[in-house]
């Protein structure tokens, strides 16, 4: 399914995507625009955390999970054998449910992946990460103490690091994982909010089981059920005049 | 205010049971605990004050005496400072080096799967058995005793120890972690250099002291490779002084000097491991105060 009117920076063909013998996604086509952020979201077990994790193929650092199909990123299939997934990876940040901070400095944290790929001077660096932590909206609270450890954040404070450090090594494409479910709801909101700064320059996918977070921050949602992908759309059309009747069920809240 | 239920005068005999054997089995228990502590307690209080009472500088600065002479344990410390630091040299590399790959890279392989295998039999294998070997493999072609044997024998009573315990501290560092350093495109060397093994440090470090701690008291190794040197050296190509031999000779001679030089000898080396446990709960435990 294509969102109506946009060329898509990602463009999913075919997609079945198996855990050793189970099948996880049954066949996905889909088209996900630039410059705009795009929720998938659906009932545990939909296969909307496995739609995602495809994208950067972090799904590879295990064995037994396998994908098959085509996932078009600017016209390069990502899951062609030749595609170095590093390189792939520092193309496509992501964002993962529970924060991540490394056991290093905040400095360091927002360092540690820019100094993978590009050889920096002392003052670019400096420049970079604060640009990242203003970015994420980080930078004032964390100015004075960038040598401390990013484990002694707030887990709210954490989870913006994180974004920092994925928005730092200027990535295309970033893919949020439900990534303000583990925070409370200030931080969540904070999260939300600058997501919705962040749409302007990246390609957002968020996945999230906050019916209300999808449609407070995406510009088009899709409704995955059973490994499926059963609606694509722009977020208010899904939302207030879906076609399917499962995904009319699903956003009323009558089950997931 | 809601009236509060009374409380009947006399408990329930089933209450009443249940109390009287959570008693009996607290002191029961702590009974055993003080059984235990009490036998630990006497061993440390005859080490203490026996070794106290032979402690002096020469016991520091002047090697082992013939029977009679004043002497002390100069060359013994010294051989055992060599030895160990030899012997960890050697197997805190290759130690944390297979821990990880048992951990990291490739946990489910045939390859980790048996070298796991031997790696828990070699942690209970008797350390004499390590000192039989090291014998045969080392000293027997080399014609002679030697300072190096005795590292190698040691070397290979800590490995195990290091390559278990980086194995489970690196597998207590959770997954996301890990998917975190790949999803901003790190290659999987670097991810485990620099995020997996820093955000173990402090546990590998405890299974390296643990490791230091277990060897500087072992004897049986030593016995058929370093074996033991009257004089001062620090050549570990030959036979080199050690505490532990040291102790086992001087403690079952029929001279009392020498049984003092084995008490002061044992004390230190209790110290010596006592301290290294401290060092070592203190690294294990610096982590946690992180908030």
């Amino acid at each position: 399914m294509t969102a109506p009117g946009s060329a898509g920076k990602i463009e999913v063909r075919g997609l079945r995507f198996y855990y050793g013998t189970f099948e996880a996604l049954r066949g996905v086509d889909l088209a996900i625009p630039d410059r705009s952020v795009t929720a998938i979201i659906g009932p545990s077990g939909c296969g909307k955390s496995t739609l995602l994790r495809v994208f950067n193929r972090i799904y590879a650092l295990y064995p037994g999970q396998r994908a098959h199909g085509t996932v078009l990123m600017d016209g390069t299939d990502i899951l062609d054998d030749a595609v170095d997934v590093t390189r792939l990876r520092a193309r496509v940040g992501m964002v993962f449910q529970k924060p991540t901070p490394f056991p290093m400095s905040i400095y360091d944290n927002i360092a540690f992946g820019m100094r993978l790929y590009e050889r920096l001077g002392r003052a670019d660096m400096d420049e970079r990460v604060e640009s990242a932590l203003r970015k994420a909206g980080l930078w004032a609270e964390v100015k004075d103490k960038l040598r401390q450890s990013g484990l002694s954040l707030s887990g709210g404070q954490q989870q913006r690091l994180c974004i920092a450090r994925a928005i730092a090594v200027r990535p295309e494409v970033i893919l949020l994982d439900e990534p303000a479910s583990a925070l409370d709801p200030v931080s969540a909101s904070h999260i939300e909010n600058l997501v919705c700064e962040l749409r302007r320059d990246y390609c957002i996918v968020i996945v999230t089981h906050n019916l209300q977070q999808a449609a407070r921050t995406s510009d088009y949602t899709a409704f995955m059920f059973l490994g499926e992908l059963v609606e694509f759309g722009h977020t208010d059309l899904v939302f207030t005049r879906p076609r399917d009747p499962r995904t009319q069920q699903y956003v009323t809240g009558r089950f997931g | 205010m809601r009236p509060r239920p009374r409380l009947p005068s006399r408990p329930p005999l089933r209450l009443t049971m249940r109390r009287a054997r959570n008693a009996v089995a607290i002191a029961l228990a702590s009974a055993a605990t003080a059984i235990a502590l009490a036998f630990l307690a006497a061993v440390l209080w005859a080490l203490v004050a026996r070794g106290a009472a032979a402690l002096d500088l020469d016991v520091f600065l002047r090697s082992t005496p013939p029977p009679g002479a004043a002497g002390g344990l100069a060359n013994a410390l010294t051989g055992s400072l060599l030895l160990t630091a030899a012997a960890i040299l050697a197997a805190a590399p290759l130690g944390i080096l297979a821990g990880t790959y048992l951990a990291e890279i490739g946990p489910a392989s045939p390859l980790a799967r048996s070298a796991r295998f031997v790696n828990d039999l070699l942690l209970s294998a008797p350390s004499i058995v390590v000192g039989l070997f090291v014998y045969q493999a080392m000293v027997v072609p080399a014609g002679h005793f030697s300072g190096w044997a005795g590292a190698a024998a040691l070397a290979v009573i800590a490995l195990p120890i290091i390559v278990h315990t980086t194995e489970n501290t690196l597998g207590l560092v959770p997954d996301t972690l890990r998917e975190a350093a790949a999803a901003l495109g790190a290659p999987r060397w670097k991810a485990v250099v620099a995020v997996t093994w820093r955000a173990a440090s402090q546990g590998i470090l405890t299974g390296v002291l643990l490791a230091v701690a277990r060897i500087s008291g072992e004897t049986a190794p030593l016995l058929f490779t370093a074996l033991n040197n009257q004089f001062w050296s620090a050549n570990l190509n030959r036979p080199l002084a050690n505490l532990p031999v040291v102790i086992f000779q001087f403690a079952m001679s029929p001279y009392d000097d020498w049984r003092d030089l084995a008490w002061a000898g044992a004390l230190l080396i209790t110290a010596a491991v006592l301290a290294l446990n401290i060092l070592a709960r203190l690294a294990a435990g610096r982590r946690r105060e992180a908030p």
